[in-house]
């Protein structure tokens, strides 16, 4: 039976080196990163079609996560869908920032991409992006692809 | 209002299921002070009986008062008040393995009472004098002989000074000397202590030495009783056979087998 | 016809006999839970099994992480290779570790070295009559002796998985990056972009605590309820070990069920 100092010694050790793998792995294996904490104001934007976009998806622009998704709701008045994102206050946007839906990769996850526009007063807590792009839905494109093609082939044999 | 009677047990029956009734209609008295052993052969339910006494089983017919108060009428609180006037000591001693002998000694003050550790220190210090330990203090019970052992689980069952002792076969397995060392201290415990002991046993020579008062259980039923005098001047032909260690009588020397003639001259094959 | 009907009764007996058991078993953990108040109030209890269980098995999942960590760096390049996106080993690695084989492996591992000891140590104790000493000395065992126990494993569970996973990626690092050669920026990058800590880190945490609760929870009943003989307390061993096993493996398809079906 050891020592009561010992055990409590290596039980310290234990947990400590429990904690640190835990930490380990929040932050050097995932991304934590402060987003979650405060500092963030809310900016909505409205679209047609969201297609696979999902709620803590990245809004990135330059290529660089700027926020999250916070919410994603479905306006009944106007059959859009209503995406509330939480932007860092580190990065203000101008007022006609537009907002797009872009696949990172070809068939990955979906987010939301800002384009600042050159309005000198920026978007404040709560209001809405004007501009807005709808998700790229594959079944559309490939009907306005074969749409094209068909389009294409009788005017070919006409020009012959 | 003090009784007179420390253990009152009336017309105590006990079963463990339907099969087989392991004590029928049992009636005896443990007065204040004496000790009294309850003997028998194997499995005749001495042992039951102390668990009986203790709370740890409850009875299917009839009554067990300790103090004054039906055991088996006794919430968990209550049953825990009582249990703290009584102790037990288990047939190899029981002693918790993964602590010293002194935290064994020492367990019942840290978990019960509030007593400052130096405190705590000499009264186990006085309770492993009493039976001859002291040196062996910070020995793991692994390290004790049997019959150290035993005298350990003794000091830690008289920690909290208690008005009731049962001892399960306290001589079983032991020698020579640590037997006298063993009925020695029951007795002269029980003296100092003022307490009253219930010695289960089937070691008739040095219980006899000590003893008050003895019941002798056969079968699940009380079928004699008396003095220690009593007992060794008894005819009845179980208590002699006891007593005098008889290998025939009462208790058969041959399990009930076919007659021997015809057994050993059947020819036919297995 | 009478076999058959043996057969059968036999069968039935059987069944009634383990939800008998099932029920009891579930009426010891709850008398586990209600008595845990001594296991905090008196803290160096808990601490010690934390000890017994937790850093006694350090070693085994510390090996076992890495090695295991190591297998997938192998195994994970070799495909991967083929599809040409070695780069994205790190995210193999990270989240076979962090999602699954963190928690689940930790627990089957706790379950042989920790949860077998904690019955045996309980049957012992059982056997040579501790408990019913403890009892007469007007002692709860199950306060005393269970609940600290159970208790260190609940808590040791979540930090061991930690540690089988941290030092499985590591494993996964050095046959990856070290040895093979992908690129170590691609490997930590990629995985950073790809464990999210919500969805896996938090999700495998949660796991590990179930198991933990599975486990030991398992391992103290048993040890309890073992018959007090030397071949009594051998058989509950070995029923730890099995039932908790197979538990672990069941709550981890259910979990994962509930976990997952969203992404």
């Amino acid at each position: 039976m050891m020592k009561r100092s010992t055990l409590d010694l290596w039980v310290g050790v234990f947990v400590a080196i429990g904690f640190g793998a835990l930490l380990f792995l929040s932050l050097k294996v995932a991304n934590l990163t402060s987003l979650d904490a405060s500092d963030v104001y809310k900016v909505k934007a409205r679209f047609d079609n969201i297609g696979g976009l999902k709620v803590r998806a990245p809004v990135k622009s330059a290529g660089v996560v700027v926020g999250r998704i916070s919410d994603i709701r479905f306006m009944t008045d106007t059959y859009e869908a209503e995406v509330v994102m939480s932007i860092d206050t580190r990065y203000p946007f101008p007022r006609d920032t537009s907002a797009k839906i872009l696949t990172s990769g070809l068939l990955g996850d979906q987010y939301v991409g800002l384009q600042a526009g050159g309005d000198t007063v920026n978007l404040k807590t709560g209001e809405t992006l004007k501009l807005t792009q709808s998700a790229i839905v594959l079944e559309s494109l490939i009907g306005q692809f074969l749409y094209s093609k068909a389009a294409e082939g009788p005017e070919k044999s006409e020009k012959k | 209002m003090p009784d007179q009677n420390a253990v009152e047990i009336a017309d105590l029956s006990f079963a463990y299921d339907e099969t087989r009734e392991v004590l029928s209609g049992i009636n005896l008295v443990i007065p204040r002070g004496k000790v009294v052993a309850i003997m028998g052969g194997s499995g005749c339910g001495k042992t039951t009986l102390l668990r009986l006494i203790g709370g740890a089983l409850r009875a299917t017919k009839g009554a067990v008062r300790v103090f004054g108060q039906d055991v088996s009428r006794l919430n968990a609180d209550e049953l825990f008040d009582m249990r703290r006037r009584m102790s037990m000591l288990f047939q190899f001693g029981a002693l918790f393995t993964d602590m010293s002998t002194f935290d064994n000694v020492a367990f019942q003050m840290r978990e019960h009472t509030k007593l400052p550790e130096p405190l705590i220190r000499d009264l186990v210090l006085m309770k492993l004098h009493a039976v001859g330990l002291r040196g062996a203090e910070g020995l793991m019970p692994s390290e004790l002989s049997g019959g150290m052992a035993r005298r350990v689980a003794l000091a830690r069952a008289i920690a909290l000074d208690p008005e009731l002792m049962m001892y399960d076969e306290p001589f079983a397995g032991l020698d020579p000397i640590s037997l006298g060392v063993i009925g020695q201290l029951i007795r002269t415990l029980n003296d100092a202590l003022g307490a009253t002991s219930i010695v289960v046993t089937h070691d008739v020579q040095e219980s006899l030495k000590i003893v008050d008062y003895i019941y002798f259980v056969s079968e699940g039923r009380i079928i004699a009783e008396g003095t220690a005098a009593d007992v060794k001047a008894s005819k009845a032909p179980f208590v002699h056979q006891f007593v005098w260690g008889e290998a025939d009588g009462p208790v058969p020397f041959h399990y009930p087998a076919a007659e021997y003639g015809s057994a050993l001259l059947d020819v036919r094959p297995r | 016809m009478t076999r058959v009907l043996a057969l059968v009764t036999d069968l039935g007996s059987r069944v009634t006999a383990m939800i008998w058991r099932a029920g009891f078993a579930a009426r010891f953990f709850w008398a586990t839970l209600r008595h845990s108040g001594t296991a905090f109030r008196r803290f160096h209890l808990t601490v010690r099994e934390l000890y017994f269980a937790g850093v006694l098995s350090l070693i085994i999942i510390v090996v076992s992480g890495l090695f295991v960590g190591m297998v997938l760096g192998l195994q994970g390049y070799d495909t991967l290779a083929r599809y040409g996106s070695s780069e994205s080993l790190g995210v193999l690695v990270a989240l076979s570790l962090v999602r699954e084989l963190g928690p689940v492996v930790a627990a089957l591992l706790f379950a042989s070295r920790a949860g077998s000891a904690i019955t045996a140590e309980i049957g012992l104790m059982k056997a040579t009559e501790q408990l019913d000493a403890m009892e007469m000395m007007a002692v709860d065992p199950v306060a005393r002796v269970v609940a600290p126990r159970f208790w260190g494993g609940v808590l040791s569970m979540p930090l061991l998985a930690a540690l089988f996973s941290a030092m499985g990626i590591f494993g996964g690092y050095l046959v990856g990056v070290v040895l093979i050669g992908v690129d170590v920026g691609q490997f930590w990058s990629q995985m950073q972009a790809a464990v999210d800590f919500r969805e896996d880190v938090v999700n495998g945490v949660i796991k590990s605590v179930v198991f933990g609760i599975a486990v030991t929870g398992i391992a103290v009943f048993e040890g309890y309820d073992a018959p007090p003989t030397a071949e009594g307390v051998s058989r509950a061993t070995t029923r730890t070990v099995v039932t908790s096993s197979l538990a672990v493996l069941a709550l981890d398809f259910v979990l994962t069920a509930f976990m997952f079906r969203g992404i």
